[in-house]
């Protein structure tokens, strides 16, 4: 889901950045918060954070067999961080883990970081965490009729894998959605915005589902173990709990296919509409953003203005309005392509003289 | 090989790369950092039609690879990654948009190819760009960069922390994953049995690492900040780079420059 610098826009590229820019704010300031009213020193959380970041993103290359199937899944990195981290610590884990696979495994463009960590780290930490992750946790499911608060360790896991799972197939479903927002918004495809959303976000469903297995076994080993590291755990009482894993699973593929269903039915029943509508806000949005006058970005000569008449004669435009760019003459006539060819040509030329003289250090 | 084998591979290589000296090596790395960005932006702004004016924009990259001595086919290898989702959206465009835009003879190129191509090669660019930064640019001076560029001190120290920290964990995972490999032969992955504990050994391990860790920082004094010694300044040579490579991407956007050339002959 990283997107790559080539398909955003300036304008969304930059809106994106500072929406996640204002989102890490937020989180700064939060965890201050939490330093000030928890007495916890944000020095002592800094390495918890950094070795953690660090885990997600080893952790993420390992390949877990999917059962049944030849495949493999991965780790969901920013539900893990939530669960162990909080939303706010693991808001800024997810954005240090993205500028790292930017930086240095060009995962993701560097201008697109801001729509990455929206993509992936918002809907992951700040979604995930206050829509599912804590109501759930925090929540009386599964506990025995007439209880208090206080369930069993049973019950407790339960709640875990629900809450990875739906955290997981939510968060990617949304995250798919703003690709291709941002992706159609950017107008660097043609691609009906419809058609688009059908590609992506069934993918997604699979994937969430299976990251969000592969989370939960991780998040319910570590509250087997050690649940004081995980967030919003309780870990008293001794109730007994009146959930099997098996209801849990019915209870998630019931959930599951109607959150499939019903992003499949918005996708099919509305795609002109929105199509029309993203498609001309992207068309005017693009060309003010450019900010470029077409007359004057012209050159006047004699060539270009026959060539201009020529393609005027050929070219069939078709009436969407992406392809009115099309009538901009300055990218097709023969010295374009002259100039073009000139350039290609002297940064071969630049690669081979440096390349001399790099060998020739070499062996001085 | 597995995949974290890999990924330590390529952390080394970048080191390396990073190590090296170079006219370029030596340059402020705010005044790289800030020619990068620009670079992307001006790179992504071209139109979509736009593929002789965007073609000019090859010259930054090409000349930064030569100037920092540093092999251009170095960075083909990273394309692997980004290439796959930009040729998924592009290459739809051909099928959709296919006004006839150009005749070369008598092929007829549509506006849809024009784009596809327009698009690959935004994505080849600004990846060269990026690459050209952290190769010649180590993390410590980045951290510095975005520092002076007044980025919250919590999101460098984190990021110089988790850099660090990548290399063992992704060794241990290596370590990890390979000890598995031999006691469970034939076998694609983690099974479904070892889900939860593999990883989840891994993070009760890494937690107590972590109050280890910050313990031992704290006996070297460390309070919440991390010093940059021998960081290397804005000099007269930086702001030229920096003030004569924007000066041209701005340049190269506002005029169609292999037009103009092209004009001259034909």
């Amino acid at each position: 889901m990283h997107m790559a610098d080539a398909l955003l826009a300036p304008a969304v590229a930059s809106t994106m950045y500072v929406a996640s820019g204002s989102a890490a704010g937020v989180s700064i300031v939060n965890l201050r918060k939490e330093e000030a009213t928890l007495k916890e020193d944000l020095k002592v959380k800094l390495p918890a954070m950094a070795v953690m970041s660090a885990l997600v993103f080893a952790g993420q290359m390992v390949n877990y067999t999917i059962p049944g199937t030849g495949s493999s899944g991965h780790l969901c990195g920013g539900m893990m961080l939530t669960g162990v981290l909080g939303p706010y610590a693991g808001f800024l884990s997810m954005i240090v883990i993205l500028a790292i696979q930017c930086l240095f495994f060009a995962d993701g463009g560097l201008m697109a970081l801001g729509a990455n960590v929206w993509n992936m780290a918002f809907y992951g930490c700040f979604v995930g965490y206050f829509l599912i992750y804590r109501p759930i946790m925090q929540g009386k499911l599964f506990s025995a009729k007439g209880g208090s608060a206080s369930v069993t360790k049973s019950a407790m896991r339960m709640k875990i894998v629900l809450a990875s799972v739906l955290g997981c197939v939510l968060t990617l479903q949304l995250g798919a959605l703003s690709v291709v927002l941002e992706t159609s918004l950017s107008g660097v495809t043609e691609l009906p915005f419809g058609g688009f959303l059908v590609l992506m976000q069934p993918i997604h469903l699979a994937i969430g589902l299976i990251e969000g297995l592969i989370t939960a076994a991780v998040l319910v080993f570590v509250y087997e173990a050690r649940p004081q590291l995980l967030r919003d755990v309780d870990t008293s009482g001794e109730v007994k709990g009146k959930c099997s894993l098996k209801t849990t699973f019915v209870i998630l593929a019931l959930v599951v296919a109607v959150i499939g269903g019903g992003v499949s039915l918005l996708a099919s029943q509305n795609p002109d509409g929105l199509e029309w509508s993203l498609f001309g806000n992207a068309d005017g949005g693009y060309s003010e953003n450019m900010g470029l006058d077409e007359e004057a970005y012209g050159i006047s000569s004699n060539l270009a203005d026959s060539a201009a008449s020529v393609q005027e004669k050929t070219a069939f435009l078709p009436d969407y309005a992406f392809s009115q760019d099309a009538e901009n003459p300055m990218g097709t006539t023969v010295s374009g392509l002259v100039g073009s060819t000139i350039v290609a040509a002297f940064a071969i030329l630049t690669c081979f003289i440096g390349g001399y003289f790099r060998k020739r250090k070499l062996a001085s | 090989m597995n995949k974290t084998e890999k990924a330590l591979r390529e952390i080394q290589a970048m080191d390396e790369l990073a190590a090296m000296d170079s006219p370029i090596h030596r340059l402020a790395p705010l005044a790289k950092l800030l020619v990068t960005v620009a670079y992307i932006f001006v790179t992504v702004s071209f139109s979509k039609y736009d593929m002789t004016g965007l073609l000019i924009m090859i010259l930054y990259p090409v000349a930064g690879y030569q100037f920092s001595l540093i092999p251009v086919y170095t960075c083909f290898y990273k394309l692997r990654i980004v290439l796959p989702l930009v040729c998924a959206v592009g290459i739809f465009n051909p099928f959709f948009d296919r006004g006839i835009v150009m005749t070369l003879g008598t092929i007829s190129v549509s506006g849809g190819v024009i784009s596809m191509l327009t698009l690959l090669m935004k994505g080849v660019f600004c990846l060269m760009a990026s690459f050209l930064l952290v190769a010649t640019t180590s993390i410590e001076e980045i951290c510095h960069a975005l520092r002076q560029f007044h980025v919250p001190r919590i999101l460098t120290s984190l990021l110089l922390l988790t850099w660090r920290y990548v290399s063992l964990l992704l060794e241990q995972v290596s370590i990890m994953t390979q000890s598995y490999h031999l006691r469970a032969p034939g076998q694609k992955g983690i099974h479904v049995s070892a889900w939860g504990s593999f990883l989840g050994q891994l993070i009760l391990r890494s937690m107590d690492r972590a109050a280890a860790l910050y313990e031992s920082m704290e006996l070297r004094g460390f309070h919440g900040d991390f010093y940059y010694a021998g960081q290397k300044k804005m000099t007269a040579a930086s702001w030229m780079y920096m003030v004569v490579w924007i000066g041209l991407f701005i340049l190269m956007r506002a005029y169609n420059l292999p037009q103009i050339l092209g004009s001259l002959f034909v």
